[in-house]
């Protein structure tokens, strides 16, 4: 293409615009193919991101009832719902324990398991490729298998029996039944942040350590003065992921409690769920759906700040 | 951290490991082994590691009691087609934003990764009230269009762009000279040495399509449309509880592409994931 392009150039252009025509053209023809490049994605982006956006908001100022064919401004009324309604606070609860136990299991574990996989061990594949191995099975499978793992008959029962404990029925009772769905959810995914971690901490200069040694700083010390700093980054990034991925949780949820026992464990985007699609209050949904994306927004930039104070170096 | 470990902190080592491995392989292993026992003895305790009587009676049953096949096809179909549009569109798109200079390319690139904020749990309400006027629910259009074009994309194309940046700039210069234009630069050149990212964006891409489960059943209403996730728990008996040998034989068999093309692409997509991830 700018073959034909230099040579038509070349030929008939005056000995003014011999430099700056071709250069203008192949310029241009760069540019347009720069937006023929980006077009399927912006056009994408457009009509399912930002469009399905603002249509949100102006959803939530009005009552649709896609059944009774009706669709009427109602003005700040949704939001005044919210106030209203009884059940948001134990939904924000649930989110909110859903998601701190997530990430301080899914990111400690992760971090664990980095370490002992980072030490000079044959073997490491294997287990690596063990921890990771249930980030391959389905999501609704792996679920299942823990819900029947879980049972109040159970194997984890079972082996609790064998041990001389009686073990609750996990997912009926108020206390355990969000703990249960944060630990089934973590060994699911918590082999992703490890194979991060894993890559950053293998990233971290050994003569760092050998300094360390020689100073005489015990490995607990190296572990919080050296290892921790050096990934910091890793472990905003993993964390930012983890917390975002925390408020989207809906399959674990809707496969393992149903939101229950009560609504111990209806998390928000469960709660949209049946608000919008179980019980057809569209309107409520849109609400909903703008508080769970100003809790993203809000969570994200708060990180994103905090990094200055704690990311020790950039890569 | 490579420094030597005595032959006891090695023991102690391989102890932990093996202790922490349980919880992420049993399950596995008893949701195969379980789907080929007897009803009774998936309830038995101790667990038997190992089918007694291995029998394939809840494979039969999974086919006769919900059209699996069909919903099998249906969630291979979705997740291949999704993956191969959402390599397209990435790359394309990454390269443009990595290689190519051309006007409000940072303004454009911020509107789109704008859809990395977004979840798409907060626009599922719309996009149900778009396809709904459109004639599209009960169809496979709103899993097929919305993750190739819209929010789920944009991370792949982030990866492309993060990929092909660390792209060495001369091969291009000498495609130039050979007289190759864009798209035969991109096509030709950057393309088939951007495997490693395309590699781990394409199981990235097949394993979230393949787990999709709000989207679904938000779309979705004829047995016969259903993806598999959605399918594996509506095997139920006639007083909503789980058939547990039917649902898990159901469930092991849906493991299985996944496995096939991690096995195969193991290497690659850990490799890759580390590799972008830090980058970003």
């Amino acid at each position: 293409m700018s073959q034909t392009d230099t040579t038509v150039g070349g030929v008939e252009a005056p000995p003014t615009r011999d430099r700056s025509r071709p250069y203008w053209t192949s310029r241009r023809r760069d540019q347009l193919t720069g937006y023929l490049f980006i077009a399927p994605q912006l056009l994408g982006s457009a009509v399912f991101v930002i469009l399905p956006l603002i249509l949100v908001v102006w959803y939530s100022l009005h009552e649709w009832n896609v059944l009774a064919g009706t669709f009427e401004f109602v003005g700040s009324e949704n939001y005044a719902n919210l106030a209203d309604d009884t059940n948001l606070g134990s939904v924000l609860r649930a989110t909110g324990l859903f998601s701190v136990g997530l990430v301080v299991f899914n990111l400690g574990l992760a971090l664990l398991l980095a370490v002992l996989l980072n030490q000079k061990l044959r073997g490491t594949i294997v287990f690596r490729t063990l921890f990771f191995s249930p980030v391959v099975v389905s999501l609704v499978a792996w679920t299942i298998v823990w819900g029947f793992l879980l049972q109040d008959n159970g194997g984890v029962n079972g082996l609790l029996d064998t041990v001389g404990v009686d073990g609750p029925n996990w997912l009926r009772g108020e206390g355990t039944a969000m703990f249960s769905v944060v630990v089934v959810q973590v060994f699911k995914n918590v082999g992703l942040n490890m194979v991060l971690f894993l890559a950053a901490l293998q990233g971290v200069p050994a003569e760092l350590y050998e300094a360390a040694e020689v100073d005489g700083a015990s490995r607990l010390r190296q572990f919080w003065r050296i290892t921790v700093p050096m990934i910091s980054p890793t472990i905003l990034l993993t964390s930012i992921i983890t917390v975002v991925g925390s408020l989207q949780v809906f399959a674990q949820i809707a496969v393992l409690t149903q939101g229950g026992p009560g609504t111990s464990t209806t998390v928000l985007v469960y709660y949209l769920y049946q608000q919008a699609f179980q019980f057809h209050h569209f309107g409520y949904g849109a609400t909903l759906s703008i508080v769970l994306f100003v809790i993203v927004l809000a969570l994200t930039v708060l990180q994103w700040q905090m990094r200055k104070r704690w990311v020790h170096h950039e890569s | 951290m490579s420094r030597e470990l005595s032959r006891r902190t090695k023991l102690v080592l391989y102890g932990v490991l093996m202790v922490l491995a349980v919880p992420f392989v049993f399950p596995t292993w008893w949701m195969v082994t379980s789907s080929l026992k007897p009803v009774a003895d998936i309830f038995a305790f101790p667990p038997k590691l190992l089918p007694v009587d291995a029998e394939l009676d809840a494979y039969r049953r999974v086919f006769e009691l919900q059209p699996f096949g069909q919903q099998y096809l249906n969630s291979l179909y979705i997740a291949l087609v999704v993956t191969v549009g959402t390599l397209a569109v990435a790359a394309l798109a990454g390269y443009a934003f990595a290689r190519i200079r051309f006007r409000g390319q940072n303004v454009l690139f911020l509107v789109i990764l704008a859809g990395l904020l977004i979840p798409s749990e907060v626009t599922i309400v719309p996009l149900f009230q778009m396809f709904f006027k459109l004639g599209l629910v009960d169809t496979h259009w709103p899993l097929i269009l919305v993750p190739i074009l819209g929010a789920p994309s944009v991370l792949a194309t982030f990866i492309m762009r993060q990929f092909f940046i660390s792209f060495p700039g001369e091969l291009e210069e000498a495609a130039r000279v050979d007289g190759l234009g864009r798209f035969a630069t991109f096509w030709k050149i950057a393309l088939p040495l951007s495997r490693p990212a395309l590699g781990a964006v394409a199981i990235f891409t097949f394993l979230h399509s393949w787990n999709l489960y709000l989207e679904p059943i938000v779309f979705l209403s004829s047995p016969e449309k259903f993806t598999l996730p959605q399918a594996l728990t509506q095997f139920v008996d006639a007083y909503g509880g789980p058939m547990w040998n039917v649902q898990l034989a159901a469930a092991s068999m849906t493991a299985l592409p996944v496995l096939v093309v991690f096995v195969i692409a193991q290497k690659q997509f850990v490799e890759g994931l580390a590799h972008t991830g830090l980058k970003g």
